[in-house]
């Protein structure tokens, strides 16, 4: 199985080097060479597992409660303007 | 002896009977890191004048006769925990100048519990790797020998306990992160139930998997580090509200009577050294009254493709929220681990692949559970050896992912089914420290602990230290 490696980047929003997309292909196409003996396992009628806990629903109560201040939740960010995070434009 | 040398049960009598202050404690501790940590590299933070601050407190505290169940203990915490107003970087140039509002809940329950945090640790950056070279930071250093891994992902914190730089350590095991590392520095590793530790506050991995343990140099204080960080916690929904026992209760009862399994498909294709090991270890468990009863896990063979199809899914899921737009720098500064790994995670999830990998994958990782609720139906709990092969030279497997994946061969199982693992010191191989571990049914943390503390306390591995400290 080869991997379009430009394509999944874009997916996954990553910056890739031009020299790096041959080692990825690579390395991945090997990763799921790999992987690919799973399709001698036998799983019909399996259910399908996604978490282990077994709890369904976990709510609470929707009560206030102090949380980060405007400064404090701003403090880690470089681009900001009158108090809130700054994005580049979505729509022109 | 030397403080750095002792466990925090000596430690916590020490303090009692004004043997020595939390302030001469963090002092040992602060002076092995100054000398030892250019080499082994185990420290990306060092909170020196905040830990003698604590240690202070902590001494009046003392005198004024408080009794908690860390006060004065220097702890250091893996660099992928939250710590508020100090600087956590998961080891990744992406979180190179990341400071946290707020504490981790685990965190916080080490503050109230009277710990002191030295500091944060290396280790492989977020947490993908089974060495610790994977670090953005450069790699960390096995202390019984500098050309070694010291075994990851947790490898600083690994590191900081075997080499007395503090007393013990916290860290996640998504696949073998702690129990790995553990057995490669003749420390004590705990990886406990899925969900018995709260994660929250620390950056995820692999959200259905990652679970939250720590590094001591013993069983009992293992034990002890649990009673303080299990538990529910009202931000993280995966903590049920199991009760939490006291883990120091039965710890002396033995294993006499106990039925310990050996599954077959954990001793073949391992190294000769460590089956050797392995058998030596068995004899001990069967000379202290257990009975070792041989089983079969069949769907053992698949856990790392399984493994790795789901959690790289859940990587690239996790790490999508890296933009740097809040915090952070932006996604050109993912190294190389992370970035095979949002990729193959999102390949697997990707239009067209979906049914046949990670559909695929959740499917056999119920045969697996399947396979240790029937296991655990016969015997009371499993022992294998940590890592299929010695500790290895440091650059070894860097440019083989696949075969860098496949040392954690022994240990991912235990995540996909979520039960609790402890490796435990099992002696050395050519002056190179391996361990064993014991695996239990879900919440069975006290009973590994038991039989944990029976095999340390008969073999003593403990005792050796890489240093004369």
């Amino acid at each position: 199985m080869k991997i379009d490696v430009l394509h999944i980047a874009k997916l996954a929003n990553l910056p890739l080097k031009k020299e790096e997309i041959a080692k990825y292909e690579e390395q991945l196409s090997s990763i799921l060479a790999y992987i690919e003996k799973l399709k001698t396992v036998k799983t019909n009628n399996v259910q399908e597992t996604s978490q282990v806990t077994g709890l369904e629903n976990v709510t609470r109560d929707d009560s206030p409660a102090p949380s980060l201040s405007q400064t404090e939740a701003l403090s880690n960010t470089k681009s900001k303007q009158n108090g809130s995070f700054k994005v580049k434009a979505i729509f022109e | 002896m030397k403080l750095n040398n002792q466990t925090i049960k000596q430690l916590r009598q020490g303090l009692k009977d004004k043997q020595f202050s939390s302030g001469e404690l963090v002092n040992a501790c602060l002076a092995e890191i100054e000398k030892r940590n250019q080499n082994l590299n185990a420290f990306i933070t060092v909170c020196a004048n905040q830990a003698l601050e604590q240690a202070k407190k902590a001494d009046e505290l003392i005198k004024d006769g408080q009794d908690l169940p860390l006060l004065g203990i220097p702890i250091a915490i893996k660099d992928i925990f939250s710590t508020k107003n100090v600087k956590t970087t998961a080891a990744s140039k992406v979180l190179s100048d990341y400071v946290p509002q707020y504490d981790a809940t685990v965190v916080q329950k080490l503050k109230s519990a009277g710990a002191i945090i030295i500091g944060k640790t290396n280790l492989d950056a977020w947490a993908h790797g089974s060495s610790g070279e994977n670090s953005d930071f450069g790699p960390t250093r096995n202390p019984w020998n500098e050309k070694y891994v010291p075994g990851g992902s947790s490898s600083g914190s690994a590191v900081s306990v075997a080499s007395g730089m503090a007393m013990a350590a916290t860290g996640t095991d998504t696949g073998g992160s702690i129990r790995l590392p553990a057995s490669f520095t003749n420390t004590v590793g705990l990886k406990p139930t899925y969900g018995r530790v709260s994660r929250y506050g620390i950056i995820a991995m692999a959200s259905s998997l990652d679970s939250i343990g720590h590094f001591t140099k013993t069983v009992e204080d293992s034990a002890l580090l649990l009673s303080v960080t299990a538990g529910q916690d009202r931000f993280d929904a995966t903590t049920p509200p199991e009760n939490v026992p006291n883990y120091l209760k039965s710890l002396s009862n033995g294993v006499k009577g106990l039925k310990i399994g050996v599954p077959k498909e954990y001793i073949t294709g391992i190294e000769p050294e460590i089956l050797n090991n392995f058998q030596a270890s068995l004899k001990t468990l069967e000379k202290l009254g257990a009975e070792i009863v041989n089983i079969s896990l069949p769907n053992t063979e698949s856990g790392i493709a399984v493994y790795y199809i789901i959690q790289p899914a859940e990587v690239s899921s996790n790490l999508a929220r890296f933009d740097g737009i809040r915090y952070g720098n932006d996604r050109s500064f993912f190294g190389n681990e992370a970035k095979r790994r949002i990729m193959l995670g999102t390949f697997t999830l990707s239009v067209g692949y979906y049914d046949a990998y990670y559909k695929k994958a959740m499917r056999v990782r119920t045969l697996i559970i399947k396979d240790f609720e029937d296991a655990f139906t016969k015997v009371d709990a499993i022992v294998s050896p940590v890592s299929p092969t010695k500790p290895w030279k440091i650059g070894e497997k860097v440019n083989d992912p696949l075969k860098m994946y496949l040392s954690d061969v022994l240990t991912v199982n235990c995540n996909l089914a979520g039960i609790p693992g402890l490796s435990v010191p099992s002696g050395f191989i050519n002056e190179l420290p391996v361990g064993i571990q014991f695996l239990g049914p879900r919440f069975s943390e006290e009973l590994l602990f038991r039989i944990g503390h029976a095999f340390e306390q008969t073999t003593k591995f403990y005792q050796k230290s890489p240093y004369e400290l």
